[in-house]
């Protein structure tokens, strides 16, 4: 007999001592050649920040990284990767995808990932012509995604619910 | 759309299940936003470079990471890594992580009064072999009381991470033991709507891997869903 697809469950609220590791967020290190900062917080649907959340990035360009990032939230919910900024990337059908990190949250209280994608702000023409971001009409729903450069590093926050929940993906 | 998510009841669980109040204030309530998956959706870090980086809670036997031996019953926990089309999927990581026999977490913040151990940690991280076959020994974990509702008490479980190929692929989970009584009263397993899809996270009791005098043995075959960036014979993305 064939077993389908094995279901997800929540990662808990008791990874910290088995998930994260302290090289976890260095996809490169601090103050490697092009190294950027991306970091955020973690909301609730109240408003409230995720103090036991797991944030895992990847991207497919950089060659010679591993490519992947892992950051637990901190007490204020807050997340951050270094990395480097991936480039734009074509999908199979030809479209170019503007630079992005393809991000999941685990969380207790997430019975399954929820997964979005981070673009940044200085990258304004391949914003425009991104497949997935032109697939969100709303300005505001649009914005969740994009990370905004501020003093140096890229910020931005991921809201699990309420009026300015981040769009997530059918994945 | 692949065959599971047409299965009566779904695979995966909602991101609202009232049962289990945490997903109150942290369900995703907009719907999903179907999109048309890009290179990064369809790769994935290589799980030994994932290995590699790793500077703690390596290695597949839990009962020998410290000094002396832990306390309980000793066990082993193998199975297979299978992507969506039941082929193996070797050299990729799988975490595990629990409780101790007690039903304690080694976390800080378990505030559960039962014994710590101190010969058990409870992580482990290794890669499944060419067949994508992993295997581990550590001790049965102990069943814990939590605070989602009056009384009640978590099924034991071990908790999986699993890469896969791709990012599409990822897949954390938790393993459960046959005849568990809990399992009939525990909001997050029966948070999956499909009967068939639940059982699946119910490892199997498997004599022909006990070590005699030794260990008992539990296998749990795990099937990822996603897929894979491979071009088709028209120059499409294959589905799985």
């Amino acid at each position: 007999m064939r077993a389908g697809r094995t279901p997800s469950q929540t990662v808990g609220p008791f990874f910290e001592f088995a998930l994260p590791w302290p090289g976890g967020p260095f996809v490169v290190a601090e103050g490697a050649p092009g190294a950027i900062r991306v970091h955020g917080r973690l909301f609730d649907g109240a408003g409230e920040p995720v103090p036991d959340g797991l944030i895992e990035t990847w991207q497919a360009s950089p060659a010679g990284t591993r490519g992947f990032g892992r950051s637990s939230t901190g007490r204020d919910g807050g997340f951050a990767i270094v990395t480097l900024k991936p480039t734009s990337v074509a999908d199979a059908a030809g479209a170019l995808h503007a630079p992005h990190l393809a991000v999941s949250v685990f969380a207790r209280g997430l019975l399954k990932r929820a997964v979005t994608r981070v673009y940044f702000s200085d990258e304004e023409a391949a914003n425009r012509s991104d497949p997935v971001l032109s697939a969100i009409p709303d300005d505001a729903a649009r914005a969740t995604l994009i990370a905004r450069l501020e003093g140096g590093s890229y910020r931005l926050d991921i809201h699990l619910q309420g009026p300015r929940e981040t769009v997530f993906f059918d994945v | 759309m692949s065959a599971d998510r047409r299965q009566a009841g779904g695979v995966d669980p909602p991101y609202l299940h009232a049962d289990y109040r945490s997903t109150a204030l942290r369900a995703p309530l907009r719907p999903p936003l179907r999109i048309v998956y890009g290179p990064s959706e369809l790769s994935g870090p290589s799980g030994a470079a994932l290995l590699a980086g790793r500077e703690q809670g390596v290695g597949a036997d839990l009962t020998r990471q410290h000094a002396g031996e832990p306390l309980g019953e000793r066990i082993i926990v193998h199975g297979r890594v299978l992507d969506a089309r039941h082929r193996p999927l070797p050299d990729t990581l799988v975490e595990v992580w629990q409780a101790n026999a007690a039903g304690r977490y080694a976390h800080v913040v378990d505030q559960h009064p039962a014994p710590l151990d101190p010969n058990f940690t409870g992580a482990g991280a290794f890669l499944t072999d060419a067949e994508g076959r992993y295997r581990f020994v550590t001790i049965k974990p102990g069943a814990y009381p939590w605070r989602n509702h009056p009384n009640a008490w978590r099924p034991a479980h071990i908790h999986f991470s699993v890469f896969g190929r791709s990012f599409s692929q990822r897949l954390i989970t938790q393993m459960y033991f046959p005849g568990d009584p809990l399992l009939a009263y525990d909001p997050v397993f029966r948070s999956i709507p499909s009967p068939a899809a639940r059982e699946s996270l119910v490892s199997v009791f498997d004599p022909t891997h006990t070590a005699p005098e030794w260990a008992l043995a539990y296998r749990f075959d795990i099937t990822l869903g996603g897929r894979e960036g491979r071009q088709g014979p028209e120059g499409r993305e294959e589905r799985t």
